[in-house]
């Protein structure tokens, strides 16, 4: 299919759902390129994953009953993070340990909730792989809404997060409020990470998490264009990915996370000055 | 005049364990005092403690003026980060700067200055994961010094250090002690003898302090560092053996 046929396709009022689907995705991957840098960054790629699957006993319990979707994930994601902020002060245990336990436990609940629900095994495919039916007309305000706040709050609060970044003890030497500023961080994960899940699915989101923010880390040694282009690249990404999926009937969040690993691929191999083809010409 | 930095009758805790024990420190502006002592004496406990990092069981701290400018161990810090020097140095404003606020012009001449003090001036585009050690360290100590605070405390900065850079550093750090205080934890010896005008020689408490002339008794040192008096650290500071 041609761009301009999908083009078509996208202001074809019949086929609604397709544009809104498109400017959802997008958001979400805006949202999660910015949020991911920071994730990236410090290195808890596997917090993201986290809080991802943590979100699911809450879309579950929301779908049972016809709740809201997006309050349920959140929700669900916060209590997980907190679980995990708490018991990782156990010293004899690394957080690590303490994060693989608790996000399979909230995923596991996750299905035992789930299964309760009737047409349990597509609901719960949706949930995990995605889909571009079905989503409300309000959605899009919420989502709207939702990357206005969290953008906004990573713009007010980027300085603080770059200095816990840079040196966790340095900052609390500083003054600043390690904790809040860490549990700040988890919801901007989880509400970045409850927008992507309907459209790109749970097991996958964690790729609009990092594989953008990753990418644009090659590409760059300044933060500042870092956090211009992982949104850039996730939403670009988002697009193609979305666009590949319609035209050859793919399963649309596969198509998108394949659409940024070979971006990031890409970037691994044609970065200016640390890529494969930049250290071999050298 | 009023002591930069008063610790009295200090005791702190870690993990439970008493780590400070009736610690007593007093240091000046224009002092340079090497704190030495073995591994979990609690030298870096003591400057957790002088930051207001762990609470104190007993004693108080007096820090004159804005508080303290900490220089961790290096490894505190993350080098991987996409931040030029400049932006480091930045990041030790960040409470000075205020919360939904942006650095002022004010705010870079602070950096500015700080960078100029420990000559990195030419390196302040460069990001800082491309720097030597000893350039990573100077970052470090131009972060604590962008806030003007009167006393600077420095968690081992010669570790891992080639000699030329040690030696660098220990010429910028005597030239900051000329108007601040500072104190510096250390396992290099003789160094620290050298270059310090005092030196606290602490295990648990505080076992001796004075300047390293006065401090000629082995008896001290083998009772900070628990060794014999077999003990090649004796000779290395060519104190009178046996004596």
């Amino acid at each position: 299919m041609s761009p301009l046929q999908f083009l078509a396709d996208l202001t074809n009022p019949d086929l609604a759902f397709l544009p809104r689907a498109l400017t959802i995705a997008v958001l979400a991957a805006t949202m999660c390129g910015v949020v991911g840098c920071y994730v990236v960054l410090r290195g808890m790629a596997f917090i993201g994953d986290a809080v991802a699957h943590a979100v699911f006993p809450g879309l579950a319990v929301a779908f049972l009953f016809s709740g809201s979707l997006v309050v349920g994930g959140t929700v669900a994601g916060i209590v997980t993070a907190l679980l995990v902020s708490v018991f990782a002060q156990n010293r004899r245990l690394k957080e690590d340990s303490v994060i693989g336990i608790f996000f399979v436990a909230a995923f596991a609940l996750g299905i035992v909730v789930i299964s309760r629900a009737p047409g349990y095994a597509g609901s719960l495919q949706q949930f995990l792989f995605g889909s571009i039916t079905g989503i409300p007309d309000r959605d899009l305000y919420v989502v709207g809404g939702t990357t206005i706040a969290v953008l906004l709050a990573a713009f007010l609060l980027h300085k603080e997060f770059v200095a816990v970044t840079l040196d966790r003890e340095m900052a609390r030497a500083l003054g600043l409020r390690t904790f809040w500023l860490d549990l700040l961080l988890y919801v901007l994960v989880t509400l970045a990470v409850v927008m992507a899940v309907q459209t790109i699915g749970n097991i996958l989101v964690l790729a609009l998490l990092v594989t953008p923010a990753a990418t644009a880390r090659l590409l760059t040694d300044r933060l500042a264009v870092m956090m211009i282009l992982a949104p850039a690249i996730g939403a670009g990404g988002t697009v193609i990915g979305l666009y590949l999926s319609w035209s050859w009937d793919l399963p649309v969040g596969g198509t998108i996370v394949l659409t940024l690993t070979g971006a990031f691929l890409l970037a691994q191999l044609a970065a200016p000055r640390h890529g494969l083809v930049a250290r071999l010409a050298s | 005049m009023s002591a930069a930095l008063q610790m009295t009758g200090v005791h702190a805790d870690l993990g439970g364990r008493p780590v400070l024990h009736d610690v007593d420190l007093r240091v000046d502006a224009g002092e340079f005092v090497g704190l030495l002592g073995p591994n979990g004496a609690g030298k870096t406990t003591l400057m957790r403690a002088a930051l207001g990092l762990i609470p104190l069981k007993a004693g108080t701290v007096t820090i004159a003026g804005a508080g303290p400018g900490y220089v961790p161990q290096r490894h505190e810090f993350t080098w991987d980060f996409p931040a030029t020097v400049e932006s480091a140095v930045l990041s030790g404003l960040v409470w000075r700067i205020g919360l939904f606020r942006r650095p002022k012009v004010a705010h870079w001449q602070a950096v500015w200055h700080a960078l100029d003090q420990v000559n990195l001036t030419d390196l302040r585009k460069r990001p800082v994961g491309e720097l030597s050690g000893g350039q990573r360290q100077r970052v470090l100590v131009a972060r604590a010094l962008v806030l003007s605070p009167p006393v600077l405390l420095l968690d081992e900065p010669f570790t891992g250090l080639d000699m030329p850079a040690q030696e660098t550093l220990a010429e910028l750090f005597t030239t900051i002690a000329a108007e601040r205080a500072v104190v510096m934890a250390t396992h290099d010896l003789t160094a620290a003898a050298y270059t310090c005008d005092r030196l606290v020689l602490l295990n648990r408490t505080v076992v001796a302090d004075g300047p390293a002339a006065d401090l000629r008794d082995p008896a001290i040192w083998m009772r900070t560092f628990d060794v014999g008096p077999g003990s090649h650290l004796l000779k290395a500071l060519a104190l009178p053996v046996g004596g």
